[in-house]
């Protein structure tokens, strides 16, 4: 795929973070141009969703440096509560920080399958249902930049299957760029530009099925994990102890 | 009909309701309940402060609401104290700190009772245009800030993501609250406002189920509990301040009423 002469919607530069004077990630540096999709893969803990709320400018005192070349993001978080205190239906979560007609609202909900629900109070959603609500407002203004958190969580298999679809399309349609963080192996094979596999730092980066006979890759996911795509084999210069931390090959 | 300094406590009501009706809802909303506690407390040492320098009391106030809201923030940073420990340290050594200062100041004769539960009756023209210009103002920043305020309120990390810039419209938050403080301080005291910014919201959450209705909601309950409150009042001759919040609360309780039939219809 030739992507340089596509605009750079995204730039993460040798970013990282600490809290308490520990180390969440460091060092991660990738580029999400428009039509592409980039994907962060890792165990849990490594720093996804850290590095995307990084990329995001939610984390403040970050280590490197972000630059964010559009204000028309979306963002679906990993987790978001709503507190009984607040009456809120989907209609009303959907104006939340864009304006929007109602065509548009129905539009939305109609592409992630949940426009039935309109109405209906956010407290009163099933897991699925409401990771659908958090997709279509993410894209219902048609953003530049699309970043997505575990997008599928909580979505039974035949759903999840139509929202890689429908992400797949958002990217080709809107020509956005997308920052995807997913479990699901198989959808990161088969549809993203390109793969960062994280823990704590940037293990390795890629081409998919570059990534996919990875050392590092198949020591985070297990062997079976890396029989999806072709063969392809490079050194790495160290490995990882339980926590994560880098010890590096004399 | 009825006397003048009657009307004027009656609009003077009118006005913080307008005022209290959103805010009630946010700081229900972001359970916020103590913070607003905790600013009405300070409220009295920003009243010593008025005296003891003699500047307006609303003003002053204010002053001190603000800077006790800004030490807040300071203090979350430093400590990993919980948000309740803090706020309750704040509004306790401010009341405390505020009586010892009161303590000094022995050729000032002063009415504590007003100023934990005001006194709406003796509202004058100059504390009515104090509240309906200074709540006008703050409810038209609300206006401005709401989409922002309300996206950073359901979530945070949403509104920063998508350029709501949830500090500074926090921050924003704040100070208007700070100045509902000041200006309802000397009518309805501080016990009561608290009472009058929480009651009518938590009413109003129980029979609404958007947040427009809730907001709209809220609003008509502290109206009623003004006007059902003073006229009571004025009826059984009971203390005014605390009449309105008794009426507020009864509202409260119906609403419980309406409530369980609602949700047993969903059922």
């Amino acid at each position: 795929m030739k992507n340089e002469n596509k605009k750079t919607l995204l730039q993460v530069e040798k970013a990282g973070l600490s809290v308490n004077s520990k180390i969440l990630v460091e060092g991660v540096s990738f580029e999400v141009r428009e039509g592409e999709i980039v994907t962060l893969i890792g165990p849990n803990g490594s720093g996804k969703s850290t590095t995307a709320k990084i990329a995001l400018g939610i984390h403040k005192n970050i280590m490197g440096n972000v630059k964010k070349f559009t204000n028309k993001v979306g963002y679906v978080p990993q987790k978001i509560s709503i507190d009984w205190t607040l009456p809120i239906r989907v209609i009303d979560f959907m104006f939340l920080t864009k304006d929007l007609n109602n065509e548009q609202i129905s539009d939305a909900l109609n592409l992630t399958g949940v426009e039935h629900l309109k109405q209906k109070s956010l407290s009163n959603l099933s897991g699925g249902e409401f990771q659908r609500v958090l997709i279509a407002r993410a894209i219902a203004k048609k953003p530049e930049l699309l970043v997505l958190d575990e997008p599928v969580q909580g979505v039974d298999f035949k759903g999840e299957v139509a929202i890689y679809e429908l992400i797949k399309k958002i990217s080709e349609d809107l020509s956005c760029g997308i920052l995807l963080i997913s479990h699901d192996l198989h959808m990161v094979m088969s549809a993203t530009d390109h793969v960062i596999c994280l823990n704590g730092h940037v293990c390795c980066s890629g081409k998919p099925h570059i990534v996919a006979q990875d050392e590092k890759y198949k020591e985070l996911f297990g062997d079976r994990a890396s029989k999806v795509l072709t063969l392809y084999e490079h050194k790495h210069d160290h490995t990882h102890s339980q926590d994560g931390t880098i010890n590096r090959k004399q | 009909m009825f006397d003048d300094f009657f009307i004027r406590a009656l609009f003077a009501g009118i006005g913080i309701a307008l005022i209290t009706g959103p805010f009630g809802c946010f700081i229900i909303w972001r359970r916020f309940s103590f913070f607003a506690g905790t600013l009405a407390h300070s409220a009295l040492l920003g009243v010593t402060m008025a005296v003891f320098f003699d500047i307006n009391i609303a003003f002053a106030v204010f002053l001190i609401s603000a800077a006790l809201a800004i030490i807040l923030l300071k203090l979350q940073k430093k400590t990993k104290l919980p948000n309740d420990a803090l706020l309750g340290l704040l509004a306790h050594a401010s009341l405390g700190v505020g009586f010892v200062i009161l303590g000094f100041l022995t050729s000032i004769r002063f009415d504590v009772m007003g100023l934990l539960f005001g006194d709406i009756l003796a509202v004058n023209e100059i504390d009515l245009m104090f509240i309906w210009i200074g709540g006008a103002l703050i409810l038209f920043v609300l206006k401005l800030i709401w989409k922002p305020l309300f996206a950073s309120t359901v979530n945070y990390d949403l509104a920063e993501a998508e350029g709501m810039k949830p500090d500074k419209i926090n921050a924003i938050f704040t100070i208007l609250m700070a100045a509902i403080i000041a200006i309802s301080i000397k009518i309805v005291g501080l016990l009561l406002i608290t009472g009058m910014l929480i009651i009518p919201a938590a009413m109003a959450r129980n029979i609404s189920n958007n947040p427009q209705q809730m907001v709209v909601l809220s609003i008509v309950g502290g109206l009623l509990s003004v006007m059902i409150g003073l006229f009571s009042s004025l009826e059984f001759n009971t203390p005014s301040g605390p009449s309105i919040i008794t009426a507020a609360l009864i509202l409260f309780c119906f609403s419980l009423i309406k409530f369980k039939k609602y949700s047993e219809l969903k059922k």
